[in-house]
């Protein structure tokens, strides 16, 4: 026999049986569930508040950026090439260059990542040689970017004798960098369900075809997703460039590899330094940095959309 | 007229590391006969089919003893794995098709033997979806994506996938256990016809599926055949107690 009271805006019901309340205080739990709901709403009011913090930051940092970019910021601006006079500035040639940037970074690492990830995912044993090899790729994402710029001045810059030059600056960014690709390569092609390569397989494929024709299509949001991310960290990557040696003002357009060059993150550094000198530079530096958060943006959107857009098709 | 051994298995012992799921298993698989694996869950059926086509090899861990003769020859001594696939087929449970188009998906098996030619291609697709009883349902959107068909299209699609390499013997791995009853009966009918040109071994859940369509069935209890006999026999009056405990339903 059971009856419904109400009780505080809340039905209680209560159970008459033989069994009834031997080991649960009714009037216990219900107040504890009203400060459970009253727990709940503020936690809710909480989590609302720290986002609302992290985005009034954020939104703090850009008004003051793109107040100070205002009426330097235009399609002159865009197309010039750099000068020591600050009317006459362009990032022409710093836009060229992160460019070209990307030009020698992205093959490099989609291919020593993929190639890494293929090896760990579906060639090696589970043993310890692959727990070592693991291992040692999240230590190198954890390695200051810093000291990225040190190996590759010391490795690229001079053993190589690439010195300052794109190659020499993109390979030392791909280093930086690779740990991510490879990482997400795994992620994808781990994702790639057991039962379609068993399908391959079953109709009488070889590994490196099932890997080619099944794993590597299926996995390509994913790896594409992870390149992206992989790009937009590089592109933003300021410290170990200057390691390197990049000059502070180029006045020549890069044209290949081989050449010096200047990118988006170490102008805006530079401009900033050299602001005590010339006022109107802090104006170029954030031109320059809203050019460079529209790119990342714009980077960062493309990657989601891929990623939402490809989920599930298996 | 007594039917050829197609497939042979003789004293075939099956290791998943230390565990044994499969003892001492001996079994004829006639050709252009349909032989059912029937059993309760974990008993080793699954396991057998999939040591017909070394699939198991897949698995780290596993180990075998004993032989399996394809055409009366040893599939496991020195035996070309790749070759063995394209002559025995494979179908599993839940239906897996490449997230390509249902073209892509049928042309997979001929492409990896070097058929390069469109037209070629083409005949084959045709043949193949023809085979597997969908080429009316499906002719118009080879190009569609395969997993936008319905599942029971799509396990017809991973039928017309395997027919496509032109195998001597189709393995079925519970075919139908994720297919409702009407897309059920469709892929029975076509195992039906498809008895005609393969050897098929098919494992089952459902016992009323085997009593349907198979010659021969095979039960499995804790990894040993405990009897094996043509399905009427074994249907109407089995010789031991635990098969006719487990097809009366009192376990399992």
């Amino acid at each position: 026999m059971s009856q419904a009271i109400e009780k505080d805006n809340l039905t209680v019901i209560v159970n008459e049986s033989k069994f009834k309340d031997s080991y649960i205080d009714r009037d216990k739990a219900h107040n504890r569930a009203k400060r459970r709901v009253i727990f709940s709403k503020a936690a809710n009011i909480l989590f609302s508040l720290t986002i609302i913090f992290a985005l009034s930051v954020l939104a703090l940092l850009l008004i003051q950026i793109i107040q100070k970019s205002i009426g330097w910021l235009d399609w002159q601006f865009l197309i010039s090439k750099l000068s020591i006079r600050a009317e006459k500035a362009g990032i022409l040639g710093v836009i060229i260059g992160s460019v070209l940037l990307i030009v020698v970074v992205a093959p490099v690492t989609l291919f020593i990542g993929i190639a890494t990830a293929i090896y760990l995912e579906e060639y090696s044993k589970k043993g310890r040689i692959q727990s070592l090899i693991m291992t040692n790729i999240s230590n190198l994402s954890s390695v200051p970017s810093v000291i990225f710029g040190m190996l590759g001045l010391t490795v690229f810059g001079r053993l190589f004798g690439l010195k300052a030059s794109i190659l020499a600056g993109g390979l030392t960014l791909s280093l930086l960098v690779l740990p991510i690709i490879i990482v997400a390569c795994q992620e994808a092609i781990k994702a790639v369900p057991k039962n379609l390569k068993e399908a391959s397989y079953g109709l009488g494929a070889s590994k490196w075809t099932t890997v080619r024709k099944v794993v590597l299509p299926t996995a390509l949001p994913g790896i594409m997703t992870g390149c992206i991310l992989a790009l937009s960290r590089a592109i933003g990557e300021t410290a170990p460039l200057v390691v390197l040696g990049i000059p502070t003002l180029i006045l020549k357009l890069p044209t290949g590899l081989m050449d010096d060059f200047t990118a988006l993150p170490i102008q805006i550094y530079y401009w900033t330094l050299d602001t005590v000198l010339t006022k109107e530079y802090a104006n170029l530096a954030a031109a320059t940095i809203v050019v460079l958060l529209t790119l990342l943006f714009l980077m960062n959107s493309i990657a989601i959309f891929i990623r939402n857009k490809y989920q599930r098709r298996y | 007229m007594k039917k050829k051994s197609k497939i042979s298995v003789t004293d075939l012992d099956f290791y998943y590391d230390e565990f044994q799921a499969l003892k001492s298993v001996n079994l004829e698989i006639k050709k252009n006969e349909v032989t059912a694996f029937i059993g309760p869950s974990g008993c080793g059926k699954s396991t057998l089919l999939r040591t017909l086509n070394r699939m198991n090899d897949l698995i780290e861990g596993t180990k075998v003893e004993g032989k399996v003769l394809l055409d009366g020859v040893d599939i496991y001594d020195d035996f070309d794995v790749i070759e063995l696939r394209s002559r025995v087929g494979m179908v599993f449970q839940k239906p897996n098709p490449f997230p390509m188009s249902i073209f892509d998906n049928i042309a997979y098996g001929p492409r990896l033997n070097g058929i390069k030619k469109k037209s070629i291609l083409n005949e084959i697709v045709e043949k193949s979806l023809r085979g597997a009883a969908i080429w009316d349902e499906v002719k118009d959107n080879l190009k569609k994506n395969a997993l936008s068909v319905s599942g029971g299209q799509q396990q017809r699609i991973c039928i017309a996938r395997a027919l496509a390499v032109e195998p001597e013997v189709i393995l079925m791995d519970e075919p139908t256990s994720a297919l409702d009853p009407i897309a059920t009966l469709k892929i029975e009918d076509l195992i039906h016809e498809l008895k005609q040109e393969y050897t098929i071994a098919i494992v089952t859940h459902n016992m009323q599926q085997a009593a349907r369509i198979s010659d021969k069935t095979a039960f499995f209890l804790l990894g040993e055949i405990i009897e094996y006999d043509k399905t009427t026999r074994l249907f109407e009056k089995p010789k031991d107690e635990r098969t006719e405990n487990y097809i009366t339903g009192r376990f399992g």
